[in-house]
């Protein structure tokens, strides 16, 4: 089976190497990184370590948003509030200094303690949440600053004043935002990447995962409760999702994965921030000098080429 | 009035739960009244008793909506390929299977060219019989190359929604069918190219999140379903009250989400309405 992940990323590479002019100018970068990710791989991971790893990416002590931004950011001001509602406490946003130029951050925001969860929400983000993100978007584009986003969340808030306030909406308004944007962007799953409301904030340039993040179409409780009328086969229903970060890689969902300490990001605050904030300043090297038109066509064009299907020519394409 | 009086004398011939323990597909799950199939068709499957708004298939919605033989369908060759070797209780390729079979679809969108009222547009026409009209790969395809389709010969995309979400079975592949098509209505309207959305029962989750809201007009049918999250999750994980009109498209308008609720029998002619305006300039 090893076997195949390294067919499956080694057609990722000679894809890489035949279409240059997709990846930008920065491809050989891009192509060393995929080298040394298929020099790591080993064994496919088995259900057990699948379920390892979400226990891993929801793990109480591991680093959250601000966690990071304190560590890689020598400055950090906070932008709260969507100027229409509230200021919602599961999403932060803020200006911040990293490697000596100001960046726009933005993360969903789990809490440690009892208080801090309650307050935060879980890190499950209200319609306001992510029309705050919106303000932090716009405000990076007005002025010209790199956006840098910190995916960590179960999923937008699945309550009656949320449908109310447009959930549905709000995360696809946020998406579309960012569709435009012209100045570079980096997103890192870096614990939970809940579906819709993990993609609100994720539609990037390059899109980061941290080794024992998940990222996935919908929790495996929930897709256990679905498809096997059963939340408690969640491990299950995590292992036919394939959640993970190295599945992720071979899906050419993310562009990268970010190492965690031995043993997990929880282990080590100061270690995880520093191999972030290292593949943060890589990405974001890709990323620089690149015109704002070409970037924004080329993120529309990573997205439009995600998808597996197959098309079998019908008589009115074929050639009569 | 005739009508009415054979709908009661059909209702006195109550034929019962089907064996699988459903209503048959022709009762109004709002008024009871039961229907033959031609007599659902001529009113465009509203019930004529009491207007409930029964499902449509993508084809018939087409038939409704578009000049006649106007449409050309695209893209129809287009399957999925059971990327991720999904398997829960049944492997995904049967579940597939069973649901071409079924709808004689290839996917939950049939996409094309077509007129409606005369004006040339885009067709992008989702099928809730198709695995609850779920967006994985084929669907997203589908959608971008709708957007490019109307783009390139200059006309508006009009979209009829009708999903329950992101499809599991191709895992985070479906997730990234968001902003996927985000990209699309992006590059539809960089192009100057309008989208008129027809929300019907049920849109939720994913495709409300994504290419669904996004349109320059976005109108649903009565009663339809329109939520992030179903009244059903947001009971269990919430113990929260929900108001009795919770997420239907009533609620929707009221909170400000929707720029009308047309009825199924007024749409053709609204959307011709809109279309021409967006012609006009």
């Amino acid at each position: 089976m090893a076997a195949e992940d390294e067919i499956r990323l080694r057609e990722r590479l000679s894809k890489l190497r035949s279409l240059p002019l997709l990846r930008g100018a920065r491809i050989s970068g891009e192509l060393s990184k995929l080298q040394r990710q298929l020099d790591r791989i080993g064994a496919p991971l088995d259900e057990d370590e699948i379920w390892r790893s979400v226990k891993l990416a929801r793990h109480e002590e591991r680093p959250y948003a601000l966690d990071y931004i304190d560590r890689i950011c020598d400055d950090f001001v906070e932008i709260h509030g969507d100027r229409a509602r509230a200021d919602d406490l599961a999403l932060v946003a803020g200006l911040a200094r990293f490697e000596g130029r100001t960046v726009i951050v933005i993360g969903q925001q789990k809490g440690r303690d009892i208080a801090e969860r309650t307050r935060r929400n879980f890190g499950m983000a209200y319609p306001e949440g992510y029309r705050k993100a919106m303000r932090a978007m716009t405000l990076a584009e007005r002025h010209g600053f790199p956006l840098l986003t910190f995916v960590d969340t179960p999923g937008a808030y699945p309550g009656v004043a949320a449908e109310q306030h447009g959930q549905g909406g709000a995360i696809a308004a946020s998406q579309a935002i960012m569709a435009r944007l012209s100045v570079p962007i980096v997103s890192t799953i870096i614990g939970e990447g809940g579906s819709g409301g993990a993609i609100a904030i994720a539609l990037a340039d390059r899109v980061l995962m941290q080794e024992n993040a998940l990222y996935s179409v919908i929790s495996p409780e929930g897709c256990a409760a679905i498809l096997w009328r059963d939340a408690n086969e969640a491990p299950k229903a995590a292992a036919a999702l394939r959640p993970d970060a190295r599945h992720c890689l071979e899906l050419g969902v993310i562009d990268g994965i970010v190492e965690e300490p031995p043993g997990g990001a929880h282990t080590d605050h100061e270690a995880s921030a520093r191999l972030l904030a290292r593949a943060l300043s890589a990405a974001l090297g890709d990323l620089e000098g690149i015109p704002g038109d070409q970037l924004r066509r080329r993120r529309r064009e990573r997205f439009r080429r995600i998808g597996v299907f197959t098309e079998a020519l019908t008589p009115s394409a074929a050639p009569s | 009035m005739a009508e009415r009086i054979d709908v009661s004398i059909e209702h006195r011939h109550d034929p019962g739960p089907e064996a699988n323990g459903k209503p048959p597909a022709n009762t109004c799950p709002s008024c009871g009244s039961h229907y033959r199939d031609d007599e659902l068709d001529r009113t465009l499957r509203v019930c004529p008793q009491c207007g409930h708004h029964f499902p449509v298939h993508a084809r018939a919605r087409i038939g409704q909506l578009a000049d006649e033989g106007s449409f050309t369908e695209e893209a129809s060759g287009l399957r999925s390929k059971d990327p991720l070797d999904f398997f829960d209780l049944r492997p995904y390729t049967e579940r597939i299977a069973e649901a071409e079979l079924a709808t004689g679809l290839g996917d939950a969108m049939v996409i094309g060219s077509g007129a409606i009222g005369g004006y040339d547009c885009e067709l992008a026409v989702m099928d809730f019989g198709f695995m609850g009209g779920s967006m994985g790969s084929v669907v997203g395809e589908k959608f971008a190359r709708a957007c490019e389709s109307a783009a390139e010969r200059g006309v508006p995309l009009v979209t009829v929604t009708a999903s329950g979400g992101a499809r599991m079975q191709e895992g985070i592949l479906s997730l990234m069918q968001l902003p996927k098509t985000v990209c699309a209505v992006a590059d539809l309207h960089d192009a100057g190219r309008p989208m008129v959305t027809v929300m019907a029962h049920p849109t939720t989750a994913g495709v409300l999140a994504s290419f669904a809201t996004l349109g320059d007009m976005t109108v649903a049918e009565p009663g339809a379903l329109l939520a992030f999250t179903g009244p059903r999750v947001v009971q269990q994980t919430t113990r929260e009250k929900l108001p009795d009109d919770f997420g239907l498209a009533e609620s929707n308008y009221r909170f400000g989400h929707l720029d009308a609720i047309v009825p199924r029998l007024e749409l053709r002619a609204y959307v011709t309405r809109v279309l021409m305006l967006f012609d006009g300039r």
